[in-house]
């Protein structure tokens, strides 16, 4: 497991979002570091060519009821895309709750693949454009924790996540 | 209009508030953007997608009713507000809904709807934490992005105590933002209708942005089965691809943020499953995601504003909010006194006469200077004070007739209908120097009796703490006639433009210009021209303004035409040749004398980077200066070019960066809004007066600025080019 000095790592770093990069093999370990208990996620849908992450053997809960849901300090979830510049996540809202688990919980924790990662935001549009044309599907660019300034400073942990975790796996299939 | 005691109980209530959020984002927007290589590209891409999709709006609007559509959503056109209203409380009822939570939008502020379904027993939360402040506080937004601005967070803790009366008392701003979120995380787990706005829609595919850091617009479309968007026409936009230059400066522009917590990119109806959040059972990939979508686009005056050709503008704004944080009006009153039904800040104006009509946008319309601070801010590169002007001057037309004894002989009246006197006073400011110049120092002494200075509190509304500027009895031009050049062999040749306050009030700088001038070589003419416009326009009087730039170009044209350069001392003036003009003459006509007229520091810039020996000049001996620049002339990008010069010249020089001093022309001696203006002013002198900065001479650009900082310090401040001249 090493720390990342890509220039995403530096944009999430600046956004107090903590980074692990990882081979496939060091993956379950990382989840164990970045989770905290109780913690609920979905699997990977179909659509990432990339195959399955082992998110079950990490006692996660991969189809967590509303209740559990509710119970849960961490959230696991895929994020389809990474954005250089910005330290942003591409979250794909799906049919299994995705957004849900991404957002109803205290720490998000998310798992990107390395090749997933564009430079910058002008290509992550672009490429947001073909797929969101191709599926009409929903996704939300969410960059470091939710906040805000309402009440008189800036507080991390509005209505959203108070903390992210990344977790870039590296190397192909 | 707000009056001067409503504007000295806002500076004093809410003002602290005001001043110290809208400065730190408008500082946080300059970091911002500058981190951004492409910023300028960025904006001109925004503007011709905005151009273009408001061009095809009606094309537009069918497609996207088409896609939305095919998604399983429902698109209704609302002509107006209560149209509108019709139809949500219509889907609310259908739903048979109790709860309605909302994110923030302010077109669902515009349609009022919270009053409506209110009134059919539906509860209705606002889940963004500054909105729901204001409703605990039943109190309006002040600000169009962060809507309780206004208040601190002391304020909202004893707010919150007060209503709430929680166990104990909140103090911490994290112990508020907690206190809140569990409150509302409550109420929207069991709300069944999630109404939120949205920023852009996309007509290809039907996905709308949201923009926004908390999460609770994503949580309002998440936990909720029927979603209803409201958002005004002008929100489409073709594609998905055409969000790009805007997701990268909306954040940047409004909150000085490189970009929001959330860009929500929503196709609705949304696939998240409608969950029962009790449920301990059901895992949630077996909950259904049936979800009613209603996307309800709200005319209300926008196709109207569209057909106009001044106000058509206004409908490619993205309600960034860069015009009211670069605003030093708004940085010290707020949207309660800057703004109108729903809209607050600069371009305001544009909506609120656009949807309300011009008696709404008349109550602030005239806290616009015109100092062109937010002009390079716009992220859609809208000249909003153009648009202010032109609803000023349409203001104007609707008004009273002024008390026409009085300003007989004071206006070579081009209006066809009737600005108000007092802007007619100041609008015809060249008549009045004039008769000034005639008749000092007989009119010098009037000014300053007592007796007349009360009638010009009475009758023209000039505050009486205010000096009048002292008239010259030998003009610049006058001054200029009666001498020869003194240059041999000149390396240019040029027109120095004498601007009202240089030809009758300061005619020294005037006279120092030419010396400079010679000194490097230019062969200087000071003929006799009309001045800018700049007061009439100032005043809404755009007709005037019109002629008054057909006389000085015509004088003009022939020196232009004769090779020779035309030098501006004035900044506020020049930034009429450089913008202005371009919408009151043709464009051959201004493109002519825009090209070939300079700021005087920027021509003796250039003079010295083409070889002229700064050696001509008298040294400044490492004199310590503060330097001011004008408004308008940061706006054209030309502040460095004084501080240069004067560097060259040997002057340590540092700079203040205040948006305006608060005088802005005749703003400040409006009886109105003196307070203001010197509320404006004194953070200007708290830079001059601050550690370090305190003991140095300062020297400004501007008339008004030096009759400002004259009014701030004990310190005289001058013209810099009367350094350069000594
Ligand atoms: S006019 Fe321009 S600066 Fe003002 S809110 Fe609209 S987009 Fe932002």
């Amino acid at each position: 497991m090493t720390e990342s000095d890509s220039p995403f790592a530096a944009s999430l770093d600046e956004l107090g979002v903590t980074v692990t990069s990882t081979d496939r093999a060091g993956v379950p370990a990382a989840i164990d570091e970045a989770v905290v208990e109780p913690a609920v996620g979905v699997s990977p849908g179909e659509e990432f060519a990339h195959g399955d992450f082992p998110l079950a053997e990490a006692g996660i809960d991969l189809d967590p009821t509303p209740a559990a849901l509710e119970a849960a300090t961490t959230g696991v979830s895929v994020a389809e895309l990474g954005i250089g510049d910005y330290g942003s996540l591409a979250l794909t809202s799906t049919g299994d709750g995705s957004e849900l688990v991404s957002l109803f919980v205290e720490r998000h924790v998310a798992l990107l693949h390395e090749d997933d990662i564009a430079p910058d935001m002008d290509e992550a549009v672009e490429t947001l454009e073909k797929t969101l044309a191709r599926t009409r599907g929903s996704t939300i660019i969410a960059t470091g924790p939710s906040a805000t300034a309402d009440m008189g400073a800036l507080v991390k942990g509005a209505h959203g996540p108070e903390t992210v975790h990344v977790i870039v796996v590296e190397g192909g299939e | 209009m707000a009056t001067a005691d409503e504007l000295r109980e806002l500076m004093r209530t809410e003002g602290a508030a005001v001043a110290e959020n809208t400065q730190g984002f408008n500082e946080g927007r300059y970091r911002s953007v500058a981190e951004l290589s492409d910023y300028e590209e960025l904006k001109s891409e925004a503007r011709a997608i905005k151009e273009d999709a408001i061009e095809r709006l009606p094309e537009l609007l069918d497609e996207l009713t088409e896609t939305v559509e095919e998604n399983g959503g429902t698109v209704y056109l609302a002509d107006d507000a209560a149209d509108a209203n019709d139809y949500i409380r219509e889907v609310v009822a259908d739903r048979d809904a109790d709860r309605v939570v909302k994110s923030k939008s302010m077109t669902s502020e515009e349609i009022e709807v919270n009053d409506t379904l209110e009134a059919d027993g539906v509860d209705v939360v606002e889940t963004d934490l500054g909105e729901w402040v204001l409703q605990v506080a039943d109190e309006a937004p002040s600000h169009i992005v962060a809507p309780a601005i206004h208040k601190s967070r002391e304020s909202i803790a004893e707010l919150f105590n007060e209503v709430f009366d929680p166990d104990e008392p909140l103090e911490t701003a994290e112990e508020l933002t907690r206190f809140a979120r569990e409150k509302l995380g409550e109420k929207i787990v069991d709300a069944e209708v999630g109404l939120t706005g949205a920023n852009f829609v996309t007509a290809e595919s039907g996905t709308m942005a949201l923009v926004t850091s908390e999460g609770n617009a994503r949580k309002t479309v998440a936990a909720t089965d029927t979603h209803v968007a409201v958002a005004g026409v002008e929100k489409v936009i073709p594609t998905v691809g055409d969000l790009h230059p805007f997701v990268e400066l909306i954040g940047r522009s409004g909150t000085g943020q490189d970009i929001t917590s959330y860009v929500s990119l929503l196709t609705p109806p949304v696939e998240t499953p409608v969950v029962d959040f009790d449920d301990d059972e059901t895992p949630l990939s077996e909950f259904d995601t049936d979800r009613e979508f209603h996307l309800v686009l709200i005319d209300n005056g926008r196709m109207a504003m569209r057909e106009d050709d001044q106000l058509r503008e206004t409908l490619y704004c993205i309600r960034c909010s860069a015009c009211a944080n670069s605003c030093a009006n708004f940085q010290s009153v707020g949207g309660h006194a800057f703004g109108g039904e729903t809209y607050s800040g600069g371009i305001a104006t544009g909506w609120e006469a656009g949807i309300e009509g011009l008696d709404v946008a008349a109550e602030f319309n005239d806290l616009c200077t015109g100092c062109s601070r937010c002009v390079n801010a716009c992220p859609v590169e809208i000249d909003i004070p153009w648009i202010n002007t032109v609803v000023r001057d349409r203001i104007n037309r609707e008004g009273d007739e002024p008390a026409d004894w009085l300003v007989d002989g004071l206006t070579p009246d081009a209006e066809p209908d009737s600005p108000s006197l007092q802007k007619r006073f100041f609008g015809n400011f060249e008549t009045v120097a004039k008769l000034g110049t005639a008749t000092a120092p007989v009119s010098n002494w009037l000014a300053s009796t007592g007796l007349s200075r009360k009638a010009m509190a009475w009758a023209l509304d000039i505050d009486p703490r205010r000096e009048l500027p002292s008239f010259e009895r030998e003009t610049f031009v006058d001054w200029a006639r009666n001498r020869d050049s003194t240059v041999e062999d000149p390396q240019r040749r040029a027109v120095v433009y004498p601007d009202l306050y240089t030809n009758h009030v300061q005619v020294s700088r005037g006279k120092a210009a030419v010396k400079v001038l010679e000194a490097l070589g230019v062969d200087v003419v000071v003929p006799a021209v009309a001045s800018s416009g700049r007061a009439p326009l100032s005043q809404g009087m755009v007709a005037t303004a019109r002629t008054h730039a057909q006389r000085v170009t015509e004088t003009l044209a022939p020196h232009v035409d004769d090779g020779r350069d035309v030098i501006v001392i004035e900044p506020s003036d020049h930034a009429m040749f450089q913008r202005e003009y371009e919408k009151l003459l043709d464009e051959a006509t201004f493109t002519d004398l825009a090209e070939n007229s300079y700021e005087v520091f920027e021509y003796v810039y250039g003079l010295l980077e083409n070889g002229a020996a700064v050696g001509q000049l008298p040294s400044g001996d490492d004199e310590a200066l503060a330097y001011h620049s004008h408004c308008q002339q940061r706006t054209l990008g030309l502040e460095a070019h004084t501080v240069a010069v004067l560097e060259q010249c040997g002057y340590d020089v540092v700079t203040s960066d205040v948006e305006c001093c608060g005088m802005a022309g005749s703003f400040g001696y409006k009886s109105d809004y003196y307070e203001l203006s010197m509320d404006v002013g004194d953070r200007l002198r708290e830079q001059l007066e601050a550690n370090g900065v305190q003991d140095r001479r300062v020297v400004a650009s501007g008339t008004s600025c030096l009759e400002q900082i004259d009014a701030l310090l004990e310190r005289h401040p001058s013209h810099p080019i009367e350094l350069l001249a000594e």
